[in-house]
């Protein structure tokens, strides 16, 4: 058994692809997100650009060997700028059968599959409704497949460490990643440390490990000299020069709320409800305490945004955090955060929806929410983050929006974005201009009573007063208050004009944000693809393999979502035509038409699962033809 | 107040009552019980040698939740039932603040029940003053989570049919340290339950029965009534005897079945009537559940017993888990495994 490898006679997947897509899929409890996380760490190191997708069950241990039970991760690497998570995987490592029935749809027409045979058993091939053992009825000729006992190979590897059966297979995911980094060229150094840190206290469970991690590596080699299996050799993506390292879309987020709050001069109070897929933001500031970050598990979502109100109230940057569900129930708090005037970020990481939905799935249908989504004329700022490392200069533009204009700002972001990791180059102390928050601590010069709602005329920001303040004693709440006094004023003209205020100091952010951009392509043409959030990557490669074809297409991506940069109408009226594919009904489109009255149409997709390249050029020569 | 000689230092100016009041004007209905609370804290403020501007009035929606507007004090009228999560926000910024939540039966113990749990369980250093008069006043009229079996109102035309709630037993379950209860024209013992709720570090929480006139009228009148004060309420004191009707009467405990007894005390009997000691939480359970006119009105300090507040709590993590640690943030970014990539040659 344990040298009954199968190899298929047919060729190995090219080598002189400069990008590859590689799909870990295995059980829940396979560890395949952690495979997929050191590999990606050793990917990067070997200077390769990448993005991963991470594609998880909602259920933490779902029963083994099920079809809803598997779990992935995607990696898409090479020596070219990689921007999205791949199409198709070039290779499958399917642990089990539900892995294999699971991800083999999206498996390119002649690439490869590594299977674990030995979970090929009866019982497995049942669970995952194989009638035939498919690594034997020749139903995967259409790929090259390597069956290989893997589950054997690792226990006879750890045999000497004496741990129990169920610990020895729990290092299955080593010795794949051993032959898997040997496919690639990978470093071994990085897991190797990593294991020895994981390990530490566990001295048996480090050295199997260990010798699994190497007894995969050294079967790659051995396999290699009887023929089939090649390595592959990608060259170094070419990136600016810098500091880089990789990030998630959370720890990115994570890192760009303390910078911010830094930038601002200002303590960070972070209020959360654990929820899926944003507690990983949680998570990264409660240990961060020494940047001056307080975290706060409330008891439900709405007890987190109000006690970030209060803590904004006090004087600290205020942050909550949810996913869509839980920002439904934050929305009586925003509109207090929108009347008394305070500082908020409002950051969601959009699942799959309506209700509780698809929670560990990617969507972006919170759109209508986050600009509309409450009562009253409400309006808040909001933005989106098109990548995992874009979240850092994104959660830096929230806490510089919401301190200056003094108003809660929603911050878009996604289950794929939160999860997903990238190469970043480390900014520079200078790559941010500071931010720092003016509190008003004087009262009027003029003997006045103070007005909490006088205002700056260039912002229309209202005086942030840390109570406490001597002198400058006054109320807020819900309740409309007088323009002249900030007392409750009920009348028709006052409630007018106060609406009207609210709407114009929005609006007016629009002067002080960026200029729209064209991410690629000239500014006029026959076709504008515009996108917003995690999109970016597949409409930008759409883009740009269009453009190779000889079409007048230009990518258009929007980070600042309500109010729009000022240029966004007369930029959208130089092309011909409108496209805009998003991952919900067309919430991107129905504002395009509505500010700016122009034909958006809408490229729907709702299935849980990021565009792939080919969905959106297929869009695009629909859309110019 | 000249004769006054200002405290040195850390202390500001000393007050008077009048200090306490905006310039807003109370709208209330009239013979509201609130003015009467309103009154009594405005009265006890300039005792508590508290400062107006680092005082913080939070409150929820409702009538009660008007307060804040009435005090010339930070003032922060938030939304149904959050008050004690906006609070819990303010303080954790600035411990340094007195923080007082003003809130009613509907806010704090239907809308707000779950925030008024977690405050009470954390134990936040503030006063949180319950007003309970049993009914919704500013929505008209409905029952409310204290309103009694088969009150009648516009939504409970046949009688209400839901067992009401008991603040006080609610606080203690929910891990309150200080529990004390009053009511609104009780303007000798409201002030001195204030002092003591102010001098509590922790969550004090403090029901204040209050009579709406127009929807509940008299509700309490049984014992509040100033004739039917001595033998129906029970004002209790750390280290005294539980007596009333003029020390005619007290309270002991059958042991047998482990139930509080009225007695009728004679110099034999004293020695039975039962020493109320704050800390003693089975008791307070006791006098928070004994039934009118059964048993007089348990009234007062009924439980007291101090632990580390959360704020005290936080900061102390805070301090142990950054201990020698310097926030660098450019070391920050730059942590995990790096590379670099140099400029080509």
């Amino acid at each position: 058994m344990a040298t009954a490898a199968k190899i298929d006679p047919a060729p190995p997947p090219s080598a002189s692809h400069d990008a590859v897509v590689v799909r870990f899929a295995g059980d829940s409890g396979d560890g395949m997100q952690l495979t997929g996380g050191q590999f990606t760490l050793a990917t990067a190191i070997a200077g390769n650009d990448l993005a991963t997708f991470p594609d998880f069950p909602a259920e933490i241990r779902a029963p083994a060997g099920t079809l809803f039970g598997v779990s992935a991760f995607q990696i898409h690497f090479g020596a070219t700028d990689i921007e999205t998570a791949g199409d198709a995987p070039d290779v499958l490592i399917a642990m089990n059968p539900a892995a294999l029935k699971v991800n083999l749809d999206g498996l390119k027409p002649g690439g490869l599959i590594i299977a674990d045979a030995a979970e090929f058993t009866e019982r497995n091939l049942k669970k995952a409704g194989y009638a035939a053992n498919p690594l034997e009825d020749g139903s995967l000729a259409r790929w090259q497949l390597m069956a290989l006992p893997i589950s054997q190979m690792t226990l006879d590897a750890v045999r000497p460490f004496g741990l129990s059966n169920k610990e020895a297979l729990r290092t299955k995911n080593m010795w794949t990643l051993g032959l898997v980094m040997w496919m690639f060229g990978r470093p071994r150094a990085p897991v190797v440390q990593w294991i020895e840190g994981r390990f530490a206290g566990r001295p048996e469970l480090k050295e199997a490990n260990l010798a699994a991690l190497n007894a995969g590596h050294a079967w790659g080699e051995t396999a290699e000299l009887s023929g089939p299996l090649k390595q592959f050799h990608l060259g170094r993506a070419e990136a600016e020069p810098g500091l880089y390292r990789t990030v998630t879309g959370a720890d990115a987020l994570s890192l760009g709320l303390v910078a911010g709050a830094k930038l601002a001069e200002l303590p960070l109070f972070f209020g959360s409800y654990p929820i899926t897929p944003a507690s990983s933001i949680l998570h990264a500031l409660a240990r961060l305490k020494e940047f001056g970050v307080t975290t706060f598990q409330a008891e439900d979502e709405i007890a987190a945004i109000c006690a970030a109100i209060g803590a904004s109230y006090a004087g600290h940057l205020g942050v909550t955090s949810s996913s869509g569900p839980g920002i439904a129930l934050k929305t009586e708090a925003m509109g207090l955060a929108v009347m008394t005037e305070l500082p908020l970020v409002i950051i969601n990481s959009q699942r799959g929806g309506p209700s509780t939905g698809l929670p560990t799935k990617t969507e972006q249908s919170d759109l209508t929410q986050a600009v509309f989504g409450r009562n009253g004329d409400t309006p808040i700022p909001v933005l989106a983050a098109r990548s995992p490392s874009d979240c850092f200069a994104v959660a830096i533009e929230a806490c510089r929006i919401a301190t200056r204009f003094m108003t809660p700002v929603i911050l878009l972001t996604d289950g794929y974005i939160a999860n997903a990791a990238e190469p970043w180059r480390v900014p520079d102390r200078h790559d941010f201009e500071p931010f720092p928050a003016i509190f008003c601590d004087q009262p009027p010069a003029d003997g006045r009573p103070f007005n909490p709602y006088a205002r700056d005329p260039v912002t229309l920001a209202r005086p942030w007063v840390k109570p406490g303040t001597p002198g400058l004693i006054h109320r807020i709440g819900g309740l409309e208050k007088s323009h002249e006094t900030g007392n409750i004023d009920y009348s028709a003209a006052n409630h007018q004009k106060m609406t009207a205020i609210r709407h114009a100091k929005i609006d007016g952010i629009a002067r002080f944000i960026p200029a729209q951009e064209v991410a690629l392509g000239e500014p006029w043409g026959r076709l504008a693809v515009v996108g917003w959030g995690s999109t970016y990557g597949p409409i930008l490669k759409a883009v740009e393999r269009a453009r190779a074809r000889g079409h007048a297409v230009s990518h258009i991506h929007i980070r600042h979502l309500h109010p729009f940069p000022e240029n966004l109408g007369a930029l959208l009226r130089g092309f011909e035509r409108v496209l805009v594919p998003e991952m919900n009904m067309g919430q991107l489109k129905v504002l395009l038409r509505d500010r700016f009255l122009i034909d958006a149409r809408p490229f729907s997709k709702v299935s849980g699962q990021p565009f792939r390249i080919a969905e959106v050029e297929a869009a695009i020569e629909e859309a110019i033809a | 107040m000249n004769e006054m000689t200002p405290p040195a230092a850390a202390s500001p100016r000393s007050t008077r009552p009048d200090d306490w009041a905006s310039d807003q004007e109370v709208r209330w209905c009239p013979g509201c019980g609130d003015y009467a609370i309103l009154k009594a804290v405005q009265r006890t403020m300039p005792e508590l040698g508290a400062d107006p501007a680092k005082t913080v009035f939070i409150s929820g929606i409702g009538c009660s939740s008007r307060f804040p507007y009435y005090m010339e004090t930070y003032g922060f009228h938030t939304i149904h039932g959050r008050a004690p999560a906006i609070a819990t926000g303010v303080k954790l910024a600035n411990p340094e603040l007195d923080v007082w939540i003003v809130t009613g039966d509907g806010d704090g113990l239907s809308i707000g029940g779950n925030h008024m749990l977690h405050l009470l369980r954390r134990n936040l250093d503030c006063q949180l003053l319950l007003f309970n008069n049993e009914i919704y006043g500013l929505t008209k009229g409905q029952a409310s989570p204290t309103s009694r079996l088969g009150t009648r109102t516009p939504t409970t035309p046949f009688g209400s049919i839901d067992r009401p709630v008991k603040p006080c037993e609610f606080a203690l379950g929910a891990g309150a340290r200080f529990v004390a209860r009053t009511f609104d024209t009780a303007q000798k013992q409201l002030p001195e339950v204030l002092k003591r709720a102010y001098a509590h570090k922790g969550t004090s929480f403090v029901e204040i029965y209050q009579n709406c006139v127009v929807y509940n009228d008299g509700v309490f009148e049984a014992f509040t009534d100033r004739k039917a004060a001595p033998t129906s309420q029970l004002w209790l004191e750390h280290g005294q005897p539980m007596l009333f009707a003029g020390g005619t009467r007290g309270l002991t405990l059958d042991r047998e079945r482990l139930m509080l007894e009225v007695i009728e005390v004679t110099p034999e009997t004293l020695p039975r009537v039962i020493v109320h000691d704050e800390t003693n939480r089975s008791v307070a359970h006791m006098l928070i559940n004994m039934n009118f006119p059964a048993f007089p009105v348990a009234l007062g300090v009924i439980y007291c017993d101090p632990r580390p507040s959360f704020e005290t709590v936080v900061a102390e993590q805070v301090a142990k888990a950054t201990a020698g640690k310097v926030a660098d943030l450019a070391a920050l970014l730059r942590r995990g495994q790096t590379w670099e990539v140099s400029p080509p040659a």
